[in-house]
């Protein structure tokens, strides 16, 4: 064992995803989108919590879709305790 | 303990995982994870088993972890969750490296359920056994859906899975779900509870709580999933809640005082455990998942339905007796 062996100092990286996913916009999977009522809304926030993409924010006080993002499976259409969310055909 | 949480100050909260995983639509396990994660308490490290989130999040060369992840092989998320507080606690003795400067650290190590039940149980035992401080999350989707619905420890009774198809002979998968959780009370484990996604105010109380915990920490969430339990998407957290109302996945925590598992019921199975008349029947949970219909069609299979009811209520009563109720 003369042969001298790189540390672990000195050895490359694995493989390291560099990129966030948000570069990757999975929106153009589903063919609905939710639309919201406002009126209806009571603002409760569960849709927020139901969605699986997190495309559902209540920044603006009022619950917005990242349709980059919003694989339009149609959870939040089916739980809104409201009824203010429906689906309807993206596009 | 922390100022309790409430939704109205999570929606607030950024999501640690990112919008653009490729997990299917209608999945519940991103749900879970991202509430999980909303209860942390400032730095947080996580590991993931193989198994759905781990390659739907961490596609190369996008990740949607916005937080230190680590990469595991199947059998052991503990073991490297074991390794990171251990990293941690020598840093912090040491008063160098880039951990030493954390007072608190959140170590969230996430596995499904083949890689709990099954290909994972011996490095979850050993890290319970040797006292870890980190929290485990199951994410119990009941079967290895990442590589196309096969059985594993933790698929119910008379599910259909490809390895365990359903016939005239045969109805589905012939053994019983493993009961992990009191696997894991029985490790002494300082903190296990049990959570469904339909719930998340419950669900990011009771991560929070197992954050807090000295020591290891076990949560087991259902986490229902559409293509292999043959709903459509949008069902996804119906069912989930519909596994809790039948009492199939009951809620509740356990904390061990004095070397005693003392039990307490969540409130959505503490609401039945009152009024039992709330109790729904197995039937409307299994009748909703397309990997039951053979006890539906082409005839009735009542004999089957009867068996996992009673099943339902045998665990049931004796998770009633364990709350002392």
């Amino acid at each position: 064992m003369k042969e001298a062996k790189p540390g672990w100092r000195e050895l490359p990286f694995g493989a390291v995803p560099y990129k966030s996913s948000l570069e990757y916009h999975t929106g153009d999977w589903g063919v609905e989108r939710p639309e919201f009522d406002l009126e209806k809304c009571t603002r409760c926030t569960l849709c927020h919590f139901y969605c699986p993409e997190g495309a559902i924010s209540f920044d603006a006080g009022h619950p917005e879709v990242d349709l980059r993002y919003c694989k339009g499976c149609g959870i939040c259409a089916n739980e809104c305790p409201a009824g203010a969310i429906r689906m309807v055909r993206k596009g | 303990m922390s100022k309790a949480i409430t939704l109205k100050e999570a929606v607030k909260k950024p999501d640690l995982l990112a919008s653009g995983h490729r997990l299917c639509a209608g999945c519940a396990e991103p749900i879970i994870a991202r509430l999980v994660l909303k209860a942390s308490r400032g730095a947080i490290i996580a590991t993931t088993a193989t198994g759905c989130l781990e390659v739907a999040t961490t596609i190369f060369p996008y990740s949607a972890w916005r937080i230190p992840w680590i990469h595991t092989a199947f059998e052991n998320a503990a073991a490297t969750a074991s390794g990171i507080e251990a990293a941690w606690r020598a840093m912090r003795r040491k008063g160098r490296g880039p951990l030493a400067r954390y007072e608190t650290l959140d170590i969230v190590a996430f596995a499904g359920d083949g890689g709990t039940y099954d290909i994972g149980l011996q490095a979850l035992s050993g890290a319970l056994e040797r006292g870890h401080d980190f929290t485990y999350v199951l994410l119990d989707n009941e079967a290895y859906m990442n590589t196309g619905i096969q059985r594993s420890g933790g698929t119910p009774y008379c599910a259909w899975t490809t390895t365990s198809p359903a016939g005239t002979v045969i109805p589905g998968k012939r053994e019983w779900k493993k009961p992990i959780d009191e696997i894991v009370i029985a490790h002494e484990t300082p903190y296990v509870a049990t959570v469904s996604p339909a719930y998340p105010l419950d669900l990011m109380q009771k991560a929070a709580r197992a954050f807090e915990t000295e020591g290891p920490a076990f949560i087991h969430a259902i986490s229902p999933c559409c293509r292999g339990w043959r709903f459509p998407s949008n069902k996804t957290i119906e069912v989930a809640r519909l596994a809790v109302e039948t009492c199939f996945f009951p809620l509740y925590e356990c904390r061990v005082e004095d070397g005693r598992p003392i039990y307490k019921l969540s409130p959505p199975s503490l609401a039945i455990a009152k009024r039992p008349e709330r109790k729904k029947p197995v039937e409307e949970y299994l009748r909703i998942q397309g990997r039951f219909r053979h006890l539906f069609r082409p005839e009735r299979r009542e004999g089957l339905i009867e068996r996992i009811q009673r099943w339902v209520d045998r665990r049931w009563e004796m998770l009633l007796e364990k709350a002392d109720l």
